[in-house]
């Protein structure tokens, strides 16, 4: 097993025993890329000096004998929507091809504080907006799995920078399945916490209720590793919070574990292969104990068309930020108007032109209560759907997308189809629940996830729900 | 890219997809008008399956996790020169320590 292979626990207790130096691994990572970005363009950025100075930094430490975190010296993948200061985000976007980052995002901060060795920056949609990452205006990521198919998106760089060895592990970001989606598409563990559980500061906005920071793995006990250290309140984001309350170790074992199967989730337009696999790793669970219970999300229909409001209509309101005046893309015009017009037609792609329209016409006068104050009600009985659901089970279990990876150009002339991706996910960003992508089998070649969604705050059982799974798969 | 009537019913005029593209300050060839108008249409058409949803007795939500308002005090921080070199650096235009902006009347 070369070394950019292995996993963060796997690295962490090479480094402590002195196996190999973080300049070694680091430069492990980094001829992969060279080998192997060429095909799968996974990156945007490569921060090779950076990363080599703080793997020397760390090599100091272990020789010193001081004592590093689990994190240290262990080389990470950043989505290029998280600021790294000094370091170029473009946010997958022509209007900020040329923007330095003038801070660290508090993830990013805490990850350097923690001596994390960070790598580069991935590719992604457009702002984040979309399913395949063939929206970026850098270039379309290929899945290592099949250089045919997408990624996954939007964190489709993250996702097959890790599938492909290019990373230990990394950061994407899910407003309604950023993380998960590409995290099943490329067979790697993604999780997207509890909305707030990670601060939001330093992360280009996008829709701000539903955003969200998290860790893509190669295995669940990875996930809470990082979990662990970027997590908390922040005063840079008053919407971040601790979990209320002492945070328990809940420890709990499989055979006491209820898993709810929600009818919905199990209906036409699921590809029957999916269905197949999803359930037989949820039988699995069954045999080692576990009850497994049907139950109810009857306004899931309604959870997409609610999402597909609430979200352009945020985005639009953020993404009124680049005008061509105080950073990014500026194009001359002699009138104001036409210098706001002329930048914002040529910095946007259509993806993010189209989420922009629709937010300001949903919001517009005359249209604001039939489109967003009824989704936002609706968003409550969504909500409550999942609260009625956690009292009968302790996690609830499903699909992550419908289909497996799907090829480059498929969808991309469709934007309802493509939108279509998220009608597992999205829900559970309105609900500002946690929940993860466990690779749990595959179809031919293509990797499945498997979701499991936890009560708000509780990703540590979710966590450890997938634990056992890969414990006995392995 | 002609819209064809068996394809999606055109829920907005090209007046209306003018309308919007100018209140989110988006400059708009004619060809990108019929092109949005197409495939917006199609989005509003997906999107208003809401109406079935009954929500006559439901108050709207903004947030999931039980936060309240938190404030703070309205104090600003001083930037070191640094800062506020980085900060103007992004800016395209800037004239003795400001960014410059177009007159706006």
């Amino acid at each position: 097993m070369s070394l950019n292979q292995l996993t963060i626990t796997q690295a962490h207790n090479g480094l402590k025993k002195k196996e190999f130096s973080s300049v070694e691994l680091t430069e492990a990572v980094l001829s992969q890329i060279k080998e192997r970005d060429r095909q799968i363009h996974a990156y945007l950025t490569l921060t090779e000096e950076l990363a080599l100075s703080q793997a020397k930094r760390v090599d100091k430490k272990i020789a010193n004998r001081e004592e590093i975190g689990s994190l240290a010296g262990v080389p990470v993948a950043i989505k290029d929507l998280i600021l790294v200061e000094g370091v170029r985000c473009t946010a997958g976007s022509k209007i900020l091809a040329e923007y330095i980052a003038p801070y660290d995002a508090t993830a990013v901060k805490k990850l350097r504080q923690a001596g994390a060795i960070i790598i580069g920056k991935t590719n992604l949609d457009e702002f984040g907006m979309g399913s395949s990452t063939e929206n970026s205006a850098y270039g379309i990521t290929r899945n290592p799995h099949d250089l045919e198919r997408v990624p996954g998106g939007s964190s489709g760089g993250s996702a097959a920078a890790l599938a492909a060895d290019e990373c230990i592990y990394a950061l994407g970001t899910d407003t309604g399945g950023s993380i998960r989606q590409p995290a099943s598409f490329c067979g790697v563990f993604g999780l997207k916490p509890t909305y707030g559980r990670i601060s939001r500061y330093g992360l280009i906005a996008f829709a701000s209720s539903l955003d969200q920071i998290g860790p893509m793995t190669k295995t669940a006990e990875d996930a809470w590793l990082v979990l662990k250290v970027i997590a908390g309140q922040d005063k840079m984001d008053s919407t971040s919070s601790n979990p209320p309350g002492r945070a328990t170790k809940n420890k709990f074992q499989i055979k006491d574990l209820k898993i709810g199967l929600p009818k919905e989730y199990f209906v036409k337009g699921l590809d029957p292969e999916v269905e197949k696999t999803v359930k037989k790793a949820v039988s699995q669970y069954e045999k080692m104990g576990a009850q497994v219970i049907e139950i109810n999300l009857p306004f899931s229909e309604y959870a997409l068309p609610a999402y597909y409001i609430i979200q352009p209509a945020e985005a639009s309101a953020n993404l009124a930020r680049y005008d061509g005046i105080k950073y990014g893309l500026s194009e001359p015009a002699s009138q104001l108007l036409d210098v706001y017009l002329k930048t914002r037609q040529r910095g946007f792609g259509d993806e993010v032109r189209r989420r922009i329209m629709l937010g300001a016409y949903t919001l517009s006068a005359g249209y604001y209560e039939a489109y967003y104050l009824k989704a936002q009600k609706v968003r409550a009985l969504i909500k409550e759907d999942f609260a009625k659901a956690f009292e009968k089970a302790d996690v609830l279990m499903g699909p992550v997308s419908p289909v497996p990876a799907f090829r480059l150009g498929e969808k991309i002339d469709d934007p309802v189809s493509m939108y279509l991706s998220d009608i597992y996910t999205a829900a559970i960003n309105l609900a500002g629940l946690p929940a993860v992508s466990l690779p749990c089998g595959r179809i031919n070649n293509l990797p499945v996830g498997l979701q499991i969604i936890g009560r708000h705050f509780e990703e540590e059982k979710i966590i450890q729900t997938a634990q056992a799974y890969e414990n006995i798969s392995a | 890219m002609e819209g064809r009537p068996w394809d999606t019913k055109m829920k907005l005029s090209k007046e209306q997809v003018n309308h919007i593209a100018k209140l989110a300050r988006l400059g708009l060839t004619d060809g990108e008008n019929k092109k949005f108008q197409k495939e917006l249409s199609a989005i509003l058409d997906f999107i208003e399956k809401l109406d079935k949803a009954k929500t006559e007795k439901v108050e709207p939500i903004a947030q999931t996790t039980g936060l309240e308002n938190i404030g703070r005090q309205d104090e600003s921080r001083a930037k070191s020169k640094q800062e506020t070199e980085k900060l103007l650096k992004l800016a395209p235009e800037t004239k003795d320590g400001y960014v410059k902006v177009k007159t706006v009347l």
